[in-house]
């Protein structure tokens, strides 16, 4: 389970976040959706410690995020970035197996290289993939890269950041499959910031609209679409009338 | 209020400078502290050796080659003033060996490995790579300073050295053939009045210039701002810093290591 409690952070007059609490349930997957610039992003790495909120309290099955063991916290995440966040030095497979070469979780060469390619064959790419640089790949082979990056240590809660921006509807429809068979299939906690709808409906359990700083609504996806909530009625129907300013 | 004005920019300015040098010299300790905690990445280690030492050698060695040569022509020109031209062995030398190297070794490596280690860092930064690596358990300190800071510090008194031979051997070389010096009494010219302490200072400062380079490379990147812009603007600075620290950390030496 991973609670937020009022959480504040502010960028110098530029407040981001304004007391944001939710909770995410193990094993189920949360979307949050909400405008460009509402703080989904700053939220999601208060969580994993990359940003430190002003105030409030993230915990992670009880356990503060801040304080214990960071390595041991860390090794219970996978995060898939926005741009797929490749390391331009390594090939394909030391990316996906960076995790397996270093650190706690180290293994030999050639077992993190066996692994590394079965990820790479989980998310639909051919072995021959994993010798390439990340310069070589399209921008969808980069994101199911990171995808498998995200995947390979078998993580218990995975965050993916917008992980269908910039690809074709095609290619967006494969990743949100994949997510969606990962998430299942390994019972992984989920949480995803995008917005795209038809990623919010193939991936999501239960949806977060945040605005203005603030979690303006959440509940199962099911009841997304006769929430009653004029915010998340706007942004789902994507209207530029209504309680939202278009201009912000 | 007009008085106010420019003493409120004034002090803007230098509390702003004060941070930053507070901000670097934390940054350089921290870079420090890493060395003697573990995990250490050998081959990220390596690989800087490579970049910074072995690719800087072409270049390094170029400059000392001209400079070397161009200095022996110009202390022969001065000494012939003095009618003291044979002299020019022994201050190529020494020039060579406690400030031309490293100073000009130290500024070529700041061109070329401080505005590489920004730019790289910096599009790491503004590429989501370095919050990559933390969420993949592995500090960017550990994994992307500390391995270049430490083969910096390691390959430019090795840079210095080659350089200061090179240097010596362009003075040696115009020496024989346009100044009509003796081949065998230049060399022994040279040798009688090199003294080790010349190598050894050279060397230091060599060591204390690689660290300048890389620890100055990493910071601005780091601390890259967004975009190309920030990361253009990243790499000015470290070079820019880089080079104005080692100009300043090299008279701070020379009054250490010469003044009487």
């Amino acid at each position: 389970m991973i609670e937020l409690q009022d959480i504040h952070k502010a960028f110098g007059s530029n407040k981001v976040l304004q007391g944001v609490t939710l909770s995410i349930p193990r094993g189920s997957s949360l979307v949050i959706i909400g405008g460009s610039g509402t703080g989904k992003s700053v939220a999601l790495k208060c969580i994993l410690g990359l940003i430190e909120p002003d105030s409030g309290t993230i915990t992670v099955d009880g356990a503060d995020v801040h304080q214990g063991d960071r390595d041991a916290f860390l090794a219970r995440f996978g995060m898939l970035f926005q741009g797929g966040a490749l390391f331009d030095s390594l090939p394909v497979w030391q990316n996906v197996a960076f995790r397996l070469l270093r650190g706690a979780l180290k293994r030999p060469k050639a077992e993190a290289r066996e692994i590394a390619i079965e990820k790479l064959r989980r998310v639909g790419l051919k072995p021959e993939t994993a010798d390439l640089f990340p310069a070589e790949l399209s921008g969808g082979m980069q994101k199911r890269v990171g995808l498998a990056r995200a995947i390979a240590a078998d993580p218990e809660i995975i965050f993916f950041d917008e992980p269908t921006t910039g690809l074709d509807p095609i290619m967006a429809g494969v990743i949100n499959d994949l997510i969606r068979e990962i998430v299942t299939e390994m019972g992984a906690t989920a949480m995803t910031i995008t917005h795209d709808m038809t990623s919010v409906r193939a991936i999501a359990d239960e949806v977060a609209m945040l605005h203005d700083g603030v979690i303006k609504w959440t509940g199962p996806v099911a009841e997304m679409d006769n929430s009653g909530d004029p915010y998340l009625d706007q942004f789902i129907h994507g209207r530029a009338t209504g309680p939202i300013e278009a201009v912000r | 209020m007009s008085l106010a004005t420019p003493l409120a920019t004034l002090g803007r300015t230098v509390l702003s400078a004060l941070a930053l040098i507070g901000r670097v010299a934390l940054f350089a300790l921290s870079t420090v502290t890493h060395l003697v905690r573990p995990p250490f990445y050998g081959r990220e280690f390596l690989h800087a050796l490579v970049q910074i030492g072995w690719l800087s050698l072409p270049v390094v060695g170029l400059t000392a080659l001209f400079t070397g040569g161009a200095l022996a022509l110009q202390i022969y020109a001065g000494g012939s003033r003095f009618n003291a031209e044979s002299v020019v062995p022994s201050i190529v030398a020494i020039g060579m060996a406690r400030e031309l190297g490293p100073v000009l070794g130290g500024l070529m490596v700041a061109a070329r490995v401080a505005s590489s280690i920004a730019a790289e860092i910096g599009t790491m930064k503004v590429t989501e790579q370095i919050d990559a690596l933390v969420t993949l358990s592995t500090h960017p300190m550990k994994y992307l300073t500390l391995p270049r800071v430490l083969a910096a510090t390691l390959a430019v008194p090795v840079l210095v050295a080659v350089g200061d031979s090179i240097g010596i051997m362009g003075g040696y070389l115009v020496g024989i053939t346009r100044l009509e010096f003796n081949a065998a009494a230049y060399l022994k010219n040279t040798a009688d009045f090199l003294e080790l302490w010349d190598v050894v200072s050279g060397l230091i400062k060599g060591a204390v210039f690689g660290f300048i380079v890389a620890t100055m490379g990493c910071f601005h990147g780091m601390h890259s701002g967004r975009g190309a812009q920030g990361v253009g603007r990243a790499t000015k600075s470290a070079v820019v810093a880089a080079s104005v620290l080692i100009l300043a950390a090299n008279y701070i030496l020379t009054e250490l290591f010469f003044s009487a």
